[in-house]
């Protein structure tokens, strides 16, 4: 008996094999999803990340802009991975590599020298620093450590250095991305009112969105229409940058004088008010003209209601052409109803999405039977019993709050549905319950290119109409028996 | 190891220097002071370090560099697959880190394996209060709804370690209320200067906790060994395991690919140690060594050439039995790895690659793309310290750039001035390169292949590197207009 811990020194035992059937069969009863719903304090596979992602998404959708982690360097390293696998495209931030002695003396000199180095070394236009866990517990002051960064000279006095708190330990990247957003706008777009002056833009803020897709296809439509826009915070080249020899290291992104004129615009719409309440309430008592808040626009009706917003902002009727669209959206949908015409579908994801998800689903005939959101609000709650009310295909669907992809996982083998809309991180549950996960989420790690096609729009409608019905008739066809397998589906 | 000075034309010590001074030219003074002793030209005589290393990453420079919770989870803890690793602070780092490093695991998810996301998913509330009572109601649950799991890790996060938190108290007196290990693990990100020290830290609580608290069932016998520093990267373990065996030895464990936590503790009883990745393991071996007399042997599995040196190293440890096994895999594999070759070796032959990788493969590595016909211009690691750097020395042409924990900028310096065809490094890096044109394999996940290691692996890194290399995509990417 040597062991550290004075412990006796048992013989190994292998685990019987009946009794891993038992608990294979057990963690799919009844019971068992019981007993993971009981659960107060471990959380097991949630479907969301932290603020500091977010803030990073909203920094990289400005021109020459460096996102700079201030906090430990393996955060950086983290948001930086998951982008890049995602969009399997670079993803450029730096941290200031706060280690023990930060947490002494706090994270001045690391912020100092990181911003000195990164200018030196990445030229930006723009460095936007957000928080990880370390600097927020010890409680830093970035307000006073930027303004005494450029009275030093580690940073030319001119060069925007917005700043967002974002601890890890309070809401999702969904959050990051607000106080990131906000944060950018405010910086560039201080003393740039001008009474009178109105760019006649519309201002279009999409949101924490991680399809690059959507950017192109809002910035299509407002083509079509005729509306010059500005998109705020746009990653839409960010994440989608040619591959043509050449590495531009700040590939897209807003203009930042463009940004910064986007203060004296007609209109601005912030889509996606879970990810965008403090930006647009900020925006409402600031910007000229006027303001918006309007969800994603997913499925027919939530795009016609962009389009008539759109149309009564700048007094233009909706153009033919996208008339012609919605109306092309509309036949890929009547003609392929059928295949997903009662379908049962668990989704989950940030709020945003699923009301996209459910007001799509529910406009096909198909029912939103398990709606999960591992970080939601009673008003996302509402938002979305609103919608499943307003449907006879909301019967019997239920809005799991708060609660993570493993409780889900007891959900899909307890109470079987036909698919899971999601991330990447529920295809286990969705193997387990021996379904098709559609991934129109974030992030994607194990398809390609599904960042490149939009979900929102008349065009994310045959979009996501196209994959789900295909995949329906791909596994009638790969496991029908022989005698129903026929040339016409 | 190379016995004679290999040199690559048009590479010299001083076309090196120069390239590093100019590169190092765009920093701030103090910036370029810190960073200049990590750059250095190879001396291949010397077989010692020519750069230092597990240094503080210079602020602001865009490392590739983890943390120590990294090291700790996604290396050492993370890959023992019938254990409950519960990522203890906020959400992030867990989720960050979940499924990423494809260390592969049999067994059944949430039954015999656990290879999820557990976490304790602070709130501000916890960061006020302190997160000792919902830990120890978390470790509950998760013995609760995973009754089959042999141990459960708590992995500190950073705001674990700066409020003040007791998870050792409380991992002891649940271990004991439980009546399973539950093994606390201070790895906080904010501690050391990169990943290296989650590493060692993540050892220290397997001397700690683990190793001598159990025996094999069955008897001992002089062939017992156990595999060190294999983390069964798309497979690796499996492949070099039964190469292994094929050679007559029992692996009675594997440190931590496809691990399991029983035949960890058990491994006190083994006759040696092979070890694989010396950075991350090193530590264990030492401790076993001094404790219970095992010796450890480092070896290579990385292509033909390596395999051959490292299967005849390791049958000298042992009878004539072994010794004839030995000679037997190698008699039954070279001629399969030399079709290999003769089929790949046309098309590489002459190509020239660059790498920075974690802590072992910049050096391990370089033999398989010899193997090949390739050269490895430069070469460099985000977190191995100097007898790292020492043991590369002679695997590395003279003169070539070696570079310990180089900023992206560096990084890409260097490889534009070099030329290479093919960059291994990972996926922050992969990108960058392949807007570039440059063909690039991540080299830390195999890039979703693999396995790589044994005579199985080198097949599949041969294609891997051939298609990477020769790819027809690359001759699209300019433009005739």
């Amino acid at each position: 008996m040597s062991n550290l811990l004075g412990l006796e020194v048992k013989k190994i035992v292998e685990t019987p094999p009946e009794e891993v059937e038992r608990v294979k069969n057990w963690i799919d009863s009844e019971e068992y999803k019981e007993k993971n719903f009981a659960r107060q304090a471990l959380v097991i596979n949630p479907a969301h990340a932290c603020q500091p992602l977010g803030a990073q998404l909203a920094a990289h959708g400005f021109e020459g802009t460096l996102p700079f982690v201030h906090g430990s360097q393996g955060c950086a390293s983290y948001y930086r991975s998951t982008l890049n696998r995602h969009f399997r495209e670079p993803a450029p931030a730096v941290s200031d590599s706060m280690t023990e002695d930060g947490a002494v003396f706090g994270g001045q000199n690391n912020l100092h020298e990181g911003l000195e180095n990164a200018c030196a070394l990445y030229k930006p236009k723009m460095i936007a620093i957000f928080t990880s866990c370390m600097p927020e517990v010890i409680g830093d002051d970035l307000t006073a450590f930027i303004k005494n960064a450029k009275q030093k000279g580690c940073v030319p006095k001119e060069l925007p250095t917005p700043y967002a708190n974002t601890p890890s330990f309070n809401g999702t990247h969904i959050h990051g991305y607000d106080s990131m957003l906000v944060s950018i706008l405010q910086n560039l777009t201080e003393d740039k009112k001008i009474d009178g002056r109105c760019t006649g833009k519309l201002n279009l803020i999409p949101g924490c969105d991680f399809n690059t897709g959507d950017y192109r296809e809002y910035k299509r439509i407002m083509k079509e229409f005729g509306v010059p826009t500005t998109i705020l915070a746009d990653i839409g080249d960010t994440f989608d940058s040619p591959c043509d020899g050449t590495y531009n290291i700040y590939a897209g992104g807003t203009k930042l004088e463009e940004a910064a004129d986007s203060i004296n615009g007609k209109a601005t719409i912030a889509i996606g008010p879970y990810a965008t309440p403090r930006t647009f309430s900020w925006i409402k008592d600031n910007y000229s003209g006027k303001h918006v808040s309007m969800p994603m626009p997913m499925g027919i009706e939530k795009t016609d209601n962009l389009l008539l917003k759109i149309s009564e902002l700048f007094g233009k009727d909706v153009p033919a052409s996208l008339k012609n669209e919605r109306g092309r959206a509309v036949d890929a949908m009547t003609d392929s109803q059928q295949y997903m015409h009662g379908k049962k579908f668990a989704v989950y994801g940030d709020p945003d999405y699923l009301m996209g998800y459910v007001s799509f689903l529910l406009e096909m005939g198909a029912r939103p039977h398990h709606i999960l959101c591992s970080r939601g609000s009673k008003k996302a709650e509402k938002e979305l019993q609103g919608l499943l009310d307003g449907s006879m295909y909301g019967n019997g669907c239920k809005i799991y709050m708060n609660k993570d992809l493993w409780h889900l996982r007891s959900l899909v083998v307890t109470d079987p549905v036909d698919a899971i809309i999601g991330d990447t991180h529920g295809k286990f549950a969705a193997r387990d319950a021996k379904v098709p996960l559609f991934r129109f989420g974030f992030p994607i790690f194990d398809r390609v290119n599904k960042h490149r096609f939009p979900l929102i729009g008349y065009q994310g409608v045959i979009n996501m109409v196209t994959e789900i019905c295909n995949k329906f008739i791909d596994i009638k066809d790969e496991t029908c028996e022989d005698r129903f397998f026929e040339m016409m589906r | 190891m190379s016995d004679k000075i290999r040199k690559i034309p048009g590479i010299t010590k001083e076309s090196t220097e120069a390239l590093i001074a100019e590169t190092l030219s765009i920093y701030p003074e103090k910036a370029k002071k810190k960073r200049a002793p990590h750059l250095g030209a190879n001396d291949q005589g010397s077989g010692t370090a020519c750069v230092k290393s597990n240094k503080k990453t210079v602020p602001g420079v865009m490392s590739a560099r983890g943390c120590a919770y990294a090291g700790a989870k996604g290396v050492v803890w993370g890959p023992i697959r019938d254990m409950v690793h519960v990522s203890h602070g906020p959400v992030g780092c867990g989720w960050y880190s979940w499924g990423t490093r494809r260390n592969l695991v049999t067994g059944i998810n949430g039954v015999t394996q656990f290879a999820m996301q557990f976490t304790s998913d602070f709130q501000e509330k916890d960061i006020v209060y302190g997160g000792d009572k919902k830990l120890k109601t978390l470790l509950e649950e998760a013995h609760d709804l995973f009754p089959l799991a042999k141990g459960i890790s708590v992995l500190s996060e950073c705001p674990v370690g700066l409020i003040g938190d007791d998870i050792n108290s409380v991992a002891k007196k649940s271990a004991k209320e439980l009546d399973i290990p539950i093994i606390p693990c201070n790895c906080e990100g904010f501690r050391g200067v990169s990943q290296s020290l989650g590493h060692h830290i993540s050892n220290d609580t397997i001397r700690d906790y683990i190793i001598e608290t159990r025996e094999f069932a069955e008897p001992s016998s002089p062939y017992d060994i156990a595999l060190i520093g294999d983390y069964n990267i798309g497979g690796d373990v499996w492949s070099a395991k039964s190469l292994l065996e094929e050679i007559g030895l029992n692996v009675k464990s594997v440190w931590t690919g496809d691990g399991e936590l029983e035949k960890i503790a058990a491994t006190h009883t083994v006759k040696l140690n092979l070890i694989h990745c010396y950075r991350s393991m090193n530590y264990m071996c030492k401790v076993m060594e001094e404790k219970y007399g095992i010796p450890w042997l480092e070896f290579n599995f990385f292509g033909p050439t390596k395999i051959r040196e490292s299967l005849r190293a390791i049958g000298e440890r042992f009878d004539d039995t072994i010794k004839e096994k030995v000679e037997l895999a190698i008699a039954k594999y070279e001629p399969i790895m030399q079709a290999i070759i003769d089929e790949y070796k046309p098309r590489l032959d002459g190509k020239k690659v660059m790498l920075l990788v974690g802590g072992l493969r910049p050096r391990h590595t370089i033999g398989a793309y010899e193997d090949l016909g390739m050269d490895c211009v430069g070469s460099g690691y985000e977190f191995a310290h100097t007898d790292d750097y020492d043991r590369t020395a002679p695997e590395m042409p003279e003169a070539t750039v070696v570079y310990d924990d180089p900023s992206e900028y560096e990084f890409e310096k260097f490889a534009h001035a070099l030329k290479p065809d093919l960059i291994g490094s990972g996926i922050k890096e992969k990108y960058v390169f392949q807007k570039m044109g440059i063909p690039f394999r991540q080299m830390h996940s195999w890039d979703y292949s693999g396995p790589y290691h044994g005579y199985q692996g080198f097949e599949i890194f041969a294609r891997d590197v051939d298609m990477a290399v020769n790819s027809p995509t690359w001759k699209l990417v300019k433009a005739p207009f």
